[in-house]
């Protein structure tokens, strides 16, 4: 399809004797918000990491606008800007230095690439910081520089791995801000997140990896109607439960069976991600 | 062409800085072990004259030179490259940017180059001053710079080779220090039995020091033109190497 900005088909990728990532398929669409959800070890940093070429796989072609990674691997990583799950900056240079160095491999122009520092770094109020060396900086602002660094060439797609987790409730809701205005502009943006509610209320469109595979992929509120889109929580035997239902009626139906704390909610991604990945650790039959 | 050195310079530039900021250092460092060797063995183990009718300071500063190539260049860019792979993860981020993988190759061996070049020259100019048999030709300018480039790009593989910092350590033991001692730095391989001659011959070092020699000592030595071909050859074999460990990504 046209539209569709990279197109990962059957991938896999194996450290020695384990898969990672076993036979992913996934399209996403071109200006389309995506979130990529997924429990700790299911292989979301791995996928985007083939993704941006930083590592090879084993099987499976990705194409990334048009481009596929291992035949075309320069034109690929022009369309991509990615901020790392750990943060990745040169400790031995200052932020100014990391974010020229980074502008350089990209070969941007001098003038262009110090407007753009500029801008950016006022974007996220780190002008006082520049010059300082990367270790003085606590966590969250260290994230924010990093995030300066891959946006300074204009990705046309962003991977953003957890780039939230860390971060206080200002920064976070800037960076939700900044990641609305650039979704607005046409970018891309492929985020991995633990903080359902925050794939809940900013993704067009999310896909749930677990093992390394796609076990749900849709726009979070059809997600939740498959799984019942009336959630009833209840205790019994000393845990909190959990019942989905189509509709309100039969939702009330169920809860007049049940004594004490009873509670009627709509259902939101964070069931359904329980729902579809948490089968060992919930109680549900 | 242009390309491949401006993206070279791109590569380079966040190490260059590195260079400035920790200048004093590196200066230190870069003068302290060529001194050392040169006090040890230039004077405190031999002196007289050696069978090529030069002085032992004389024989022994080339090889000190040659050293040092090794010493800086490999460690310069093999650390640094090292700690930017395993510990900031920034050569991650470089991976992701749209350059060649030459560049990257090149671009990472210029701090090598720098600092052996820097240890070189420093120990040489104290040569020349110290030793009136030693002659400064463009020769030696354009050996020394192959055997540092050589050393840097040997530095950058085993840099990404390293799964560790241990892994480092342990390849610098088994590789940098017996070339060191062995490879005709500090004595003739011509006075060694012709099977240690041929086992010392395969390495790098051994073409250093005779190169840098050669051309140190024009008036005593013919200047070794097949060992300057063999060392281009180490480098060009380290840079398709590199070039090699960088494509594939076992990394
Ligand atoms: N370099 C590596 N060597 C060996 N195994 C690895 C490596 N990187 C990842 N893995 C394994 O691959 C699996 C997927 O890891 P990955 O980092 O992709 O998970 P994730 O979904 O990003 O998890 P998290 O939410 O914790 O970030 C894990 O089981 C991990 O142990
Ligand atoms: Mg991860």
């Amino acid at each position: 399809m046209m539209d569709d900005i990279i197109v990962i088909k059957g991938l896999v990728k194996r450290f020695g004797d384990k898969t990672a990532v076993n036979g992913l398929d996934l399209s996403i669409r071109k200006g389309e918000l995506f979130g990529f959800l997924g429990p700790n070890g299911a292989g979301k940093t791995t996928t985007l990491r083939c993704v941006a070429t930083l590592t090879g796989f084993d099987e499976g072609t990705i194409l990334v606008g048009g481009h596929d990674v291992k035949k075309e691997p320069s034109a690929a990583k022009s369309c991509m800007g990615v901020i790392q799950q750990q943060v990745s900056l040169d400790k031995d240079l200052t932020i100014r230095e990391n974010m020229i160095s980074h502008a350089m491999y990209h070969d941007i122009r001098k003038k262009e690439r110090e407007e753009k520092i500029a801008e950016l770094s006022d974007f996220f109020s780190l002008g006082e910081y520049l010059d300082k060396p990367v270790d003085s900086l606590s966590g969250g602002w260290k994230k924010r520089a990093a995030i300066v660094c891959a946006m300074l060439h204009n990705p046309e797609v962003l991977f953003l791995d957890e780039p939230t987790s860390g971060l206080d409730i200002n920064a976070r809701r800037l960076l939700w801000d900044i990641i609305r205005k650039l979704h607005a502009e046409g970018t891309t943006i492929i985020l991995t997140t633990h903080y359902i509610e925050e794939a809940e209320s900013l993704c067009d469109r999310v896909g749930i990896i677990d093992k390394g595979k796609i076990i749900a992929l849709d726009e979070p509120r059809v997600l939740c109607d498959k799984v019942g889109s009336i959630a009833v929580e209840f205790a019994e035997e000393g845990k909190t439960q959990y019942r989905y239902f189509k509709d309100r009626d039969e939702a009330n139906a169920f809860a007049s069976t049940k004594e004490g704390n009873v509670s009627i909610r709509k259902t939101n991604l964070e069931d359904v991600f329980v729902e579809l990945t948490g089968k060992s650790v919930g109680a549900q039959t | 062409m242009s390309n491949l050195l401006v993206d070279t310079f791109h590569v380079a530039w966040g190490d260059l800085m590195f260079f400035k900021h920790n200048f004093l250092n590196i200066l230190v460092m870069s003068i302290m072990s060529p001194l050392l060797y040169l006090i040890a063995f230039g004077y405190g183990l031999r002196t007289g004259e050696t069978d090529i009718g030069v002085s032992y300071v004389a024989f022994v500063i080339p090889g000190i030179a040659a050293l040092s190539s090794l010493s800086s260049s490999f460690s310069a860019s093999a650390t640094r490259m090292n700690v930017q792979r395993l510990y900031y993860k920034s050569f991650d981020e470089m991976m992701m940017c749209p350059l060649s993988l030459s560049s990257i190759v090149l671009g990472k061996c210029v701090l090598g180059l720098m600092r052996g070049l820097l240890s070189c020259f420093l120990l040489y100019a104290l040569g020349l001053f110290l030793a009136p048999e030693l002659v400064l030709s463009p020769l030696i300018i354009i050996c020394i710079i192959v055997s540092c480039m050589t050393f840097s790009l040997l530095g950058v593989a085993v840099a990404l080779l390293a799964k560790s910092h241990q892994t480092m350590a342990t390849l610098n033991s088994l590789i940098i220090l017996p070339m060191t001692f062995l490879c005709g730095t500090f004595f003739s391989v011509s006075s060694l039995n012709p099977v240690f001659q041929a086992i010392l011959y395969c390495l790098p070092l051994t073409h250093a020091s005779e190169i840098i020699r050669g051309a140190a000592l024009p008036d005593y030595i013919d200047f070794p033109w097949i060992s300057l071909a063999v060392l281009i050859a180490f480098a060009a074999a380290f840079f398709a190497i590199d070039v090699y460990l960088l494509k594939t990504k076992k990394i």
